[in-house]
């Protein structure tokens, strides 16, 4: 039906999680099915010298690398990451074999009674390392860029004042509540793949590479996935195929699930980072100039890590418009667990430095950094960081207004700074924030190429067949509104399922805030077509391809052009309170206002944005990972702490509305930008507190108590 | 050391003939065919697997079935029968808290056991009634709401 499409409707999956009736992939049963484990290195860099394996049982198999009738290489940008480690392992928790059979403690004795002979090598253990020999290439880089416009020699020559700073972000896990998991059975020469997974294509892809058959003989299937944020983006295309190769040797069907400190340990995290920013300012405190030198930790496979890159070096300058810009941007090679996809993809790590450095170069300068902020702020047709346009008003000073009054930003700046008897001070931040939806650059045209159908049955339902997937974020509910409102049919006549690639076409993945604004349109589109040669009791179809809109530029080798086509925003505001003798920080209140176009439901819309906050205010605070020789010194659900429910405050947000013409009813993405503001927030409401400059995330205790040590504010 | 073990399941006697140290999560799951318990974690961090033993709410993965002999076991396929789940599963899908839904029927279990002690509970002691459940999708908020408005609605239920 027509209806207001922000209202909120009930999601009809709802009952059945509560009810603990939803079939994860751990709750599918299977008489014949077998269990696999992981035999997985103890080592964070060595040649394989030999490995002498247990006599197996009968109906217990190995499976490695030489069961993979297809190629060794598990189908992402480069290929260089193998399903199973080969003659090296490159980092602590590579996976080697799967030993599989019926019962998971003999499995468990058998990887235990496994002895793996290493010739160990000098590991890369961080970005600094040098004169090593390199993992990847000649230079040890998976991606190495450059861009830039202007004329950056000109403005340091006239810049009145500059001002450099070094930033650094650390890792982060996804935590999603289900760990991952696939099963695997052949079946008359063709793999079906169980997964839970944000990404079925990837993964038929990833598959009929490393069988090595037809696409035909590949099947991908997406189980209720229990939370993903971008964890389940890459990884899953691994488990896929190595869990399709055990299901091939031992002729049954193969379950291979992850317990979580296994996940924890071994899956991809969010890349590590270090940025360093030198802006160059004029009389009147406009920023005339922005040097930047992104580097990501990428781990030791490539993945995704060209693509975060890119995200990050566009973000680089954050929401401010610089004519004279230079970017430069590495993702180097470590023998670490390979570092992924994560809610932002480099946009959290790139938008931290930014929002830091425009405070503590107003700070430096004298002046007050809101105001040397918004005076900056980019505009209407003013040029992005590739030179692309924003075509649309921007609402940040009307959103750094709301947000201000909501949070009564000014008083309690003035608070904060008054003498208290108690060891308690009080702090407040404000981030400003955009992101970018859907794929970066040319990525939709290109790459994806998503197509969408729509599928009406005699008795006038319509399925929407799409390759998306239902994670918790909504899309069920969401996809079935756009449908239902363009049909004008009531939403209870429209059918989702979750995506079998036999079944729906390829609309591309569920990542990059793309399904809403990319595949959302494309199923309105579909359903108006639809909607116009609708005929009452017949089986009919509409499809919809994907189409790049006219008026947008993308040049992928000089990295020109518009690099999105949409922007959603963001304005947080956080306040701390810290304890100065522990450097224990509460969280005492969080203001956020987000303009993402037209909200597709409003209670699902706050889903995602207090869930993003929580994440980003976790990344900022308790969220710690260290590496230390090559292990994960936080690599259990008991050491590496994410947020519950008593370390965060009631979340005040709201919504402002400047919609986007190409997405459906003018919506525009919000799944990332949610989390990007709230850590720096965090981190700019501890240095209210402290009135210390913050230089990196997360902020703990021992941090604190070392900036506060240091006689250099900023 | 396989021994029978009895227990009141869901409010049915049952014997079981189990290795007294496997964890009772691992009974409910393969034994039983009870699925609605969740393994987050297997540590007791998550919560994800929670269920009543003799009405005090426990981690299902940390708890071995010798230790429930003779006691009674109350798991999200029981509890869902009940009004109270009733009033509290209208307030959860009215509030939102649920998304990705796999902490969903141990948030439940949780919100039932504050429920029981605190029938009309402040935000804060809702707030320390789930702390023992993560939710890595919703940031608590809603789930909060949700508690909150099933202890008005069902008012006189706990």
């Amino acid at each position: 039906m027509k209806t207001d499409i922000s209202a909120p409707v009930k999601r009809d999956d709802v009952a059945d999680k509560l009810a603990g009736l939803t079939c994860y992939i751990g709750d599918m049963r299977n008489e014949d099915m077998l269990y696999a484990k992981t035999l997985r290195s103890k080592e964070a860099r060595a040649k394989i010298a030999s490995i002498e394996y247990p006599v197996m049982p009968e109906g217990y198999f190995i499976v490695g690398k030489n069961d993979i009738p297809g190629r060794n290489r598990v189908k992402l940008l480069l290929e260089d990451w193998p399903f199973f480690a080969e003659d090296v392992v490159n980092y602590i928790g590579e996976p080697i074999a799967l030993i599989v059979g019926s019962d998971k403690a003999v499995i468990q004795e058998l990887i235990a009674a496994t002895k793996v002979i290493y010739q160990k090598l000098e590991p890369i253990l961080s970005i600094d390392d040098s004169g090593l020999l390199p993992i990847y290439g000649e230079t040890n880089s998976f991606a190495d860029y450059s861009f830039g416009k202007g004329d950056i020699d000109k403005v340091k020559r006239i810049a009145k004042y500059i001002y450099e700073g070094t930033y650094e972000t650390g890792y982060q896990e996804q935590f999603y509540l289900e760990p991952q998991g696939v099963i695997a059975e052949f079946k008359e020469g063709k793999a079906t793949i169980y997964g839970s997974l944000q990404c079925p294509y990837y993964i038929k892809n990833a598959v009929i590479d490393c069988l090595g058959i037809s696409s035909d003989r590949v099947r991908i299937v997406q189980a209720t996935t229990g939370g993903a944020f971008g964890g389940k983006e890459d990884y899953p295309s691994l488990l896929a195929g190595q869990a399709a190769c055990a299901a091939l040797k031992a002729n049954k069907p193969v379950c291979l699930l992850l317990e979580r400190n296994e996940d924890i340990e071994c899956t991809t995290k969010r890349h590590p980072s270090r940025i360093r920013l030198t802006s160059y300012v004029d009389e009147g405190f406009k920023l005339i100039g922005l040097e930047a030198d992104i580097v990501i930790d990428a781990g030791a496979y490539a993945g995704l890590s060209g693509v975060v890159l890119q995200r990050a070096m566009f973000a680089a300058a954050g929401v401010y418009n610089v004519e004279n810009l230079r970017v430069h941007g590495k993702a180097i090679a470590t023998n670490k667990v390979v570092s992924g996809a994560f809610r932002g993809f480099g946009s959290p790590q790139a938008f931290f430095a930014i929002e830091m450095h425009m405070e503590h170069a107003a700070k430096e300068m004298g002046v007050d950094p809101m105001e040397f902020k918004l005076q900056n702020v980019v505009k209407k047709w003013d040029k992005s960081t590739t030179g692309g346009i924003f075509r649309d008003k921007n609402l940040l000073p009307e959103m750094v207004q709301r947000v201000t009054e909501m949070s009564g930003f000014a008083e309690k700046k003035q608070t904060s700074k008054k003498p208290r008897n108690d060891n308690k001070r009080r702090g407040i931040g404000l981030s400003m924030f955009l992101h970018g939806c859907g794929f970066t650059g040319n990525g939709e045209r290109d790459h994806i190429k998503a197509h969408v159908k729509l599928a009406k049955n005699s008795r006038d339902e319509v399925e929407i067949l799409i390759s998306n997937v239902e994670m918790g974020q909504g899309i069920n509910t969401t996809m079935k509104k756009i449908a239902a409102n363009a049909l004008e049919i009531p939403i209870e006549r429209v059918i989702f399922i979750n995506p079998d690639t036999d079944r729906v076409p390829d609309s591309g993945p569920t990542v990059a805030s793309r399904t809403i604004v990319v595949v959302g349109r494309l199923v309105y589109e579909a359903a108006i077509e639809l909607k116009e040669k609708w005929q009452v009791g017949a089986v009919q179809e509409a499809e919809c391809s994907y189409q790049y809109p006219e008026g947008y530029e993308w040049d992928n080798d000089s990295l020109s052009g518009d690099a999105y086509t949409n922007y959603s925003w963001g304005v947080n505001a956080v306040e701390v309170e810290l304890d100065t003798l522990t450097f224990e920080s509460k969280i005492i209140g969080v203001w956020a206002v987000f303009d993402i176009g037209k909200s597709i439901d409003d209670r699902i819309v706050k889903g995602q944005i207090d869930g993003g906050i929580v994440q980003g205010l976790g990344y900022a605070s308790m969220e710690v990972m260290e590496n230390q020789q090559g292990r994960f010194k936080q690599r259990s659900s008991t050491d590496y702490i994410i947020p519950t429910a008593m370390d965060i405050p009631i979340i005040q947000s709201e919504l402002m509305c400047q919609p986007y013409s190409g997405g459906p009813f003018g919506a525009k993405g919000l799944g990332e930008l949610t989390l990007v503001g709230s850590p720096i927030a965090y981190a700019l409401a501890i240095e209210d507190a402290i009135d210390a400059g913050i230089n990196s995330i997360p902020v703990r205790p021992e941090l604190l108590m070392e900036v506060m040590a240091d006689d250099k504010k900023y | 050391m396989i021994k029978n073990i009895k227990l009141q399941l869901n409010h049915q006697e049952i014997e079981l003939y189990v290795h007294p140290l496997k964890r009772l999560l691992d009974v409910l799951r393969e034994d039983c065919g009870l699925l609605g318990s969740k393994e987050g974690c297997g540590e007791g961090e998550c919560g994800a697997c929670s269920v009543f033993v003799d009405g005090e709410l426990v981690n299902s993965c940390l708890f071995p079935v010798g230790k429930a002999e003779n006691k009674q076991v109350l798991t999200i396929e029981g509890f869902r029968d009940t009004v109270r789940y009733d009033v509290l599963r209208e307030s959860f899908e009215e509030a939102g808290a649920v998304q990705c839904g796999f902490c969903s029927p141990g948030m439940m279990m949780a919100a039932e056991g504050l429920l029981r002690r605190h029938p009309h509970p402040a935000e804060q002691q809702i707030r320390e009634g789930i702390s023992g459940n993560l939710c890595r999708c919703t940031g608590y908020n809603m789930i909060i709401d949700a508690v909150m408005l099933a202890s008005k609605r069902g008012d006189g239920l706990w």
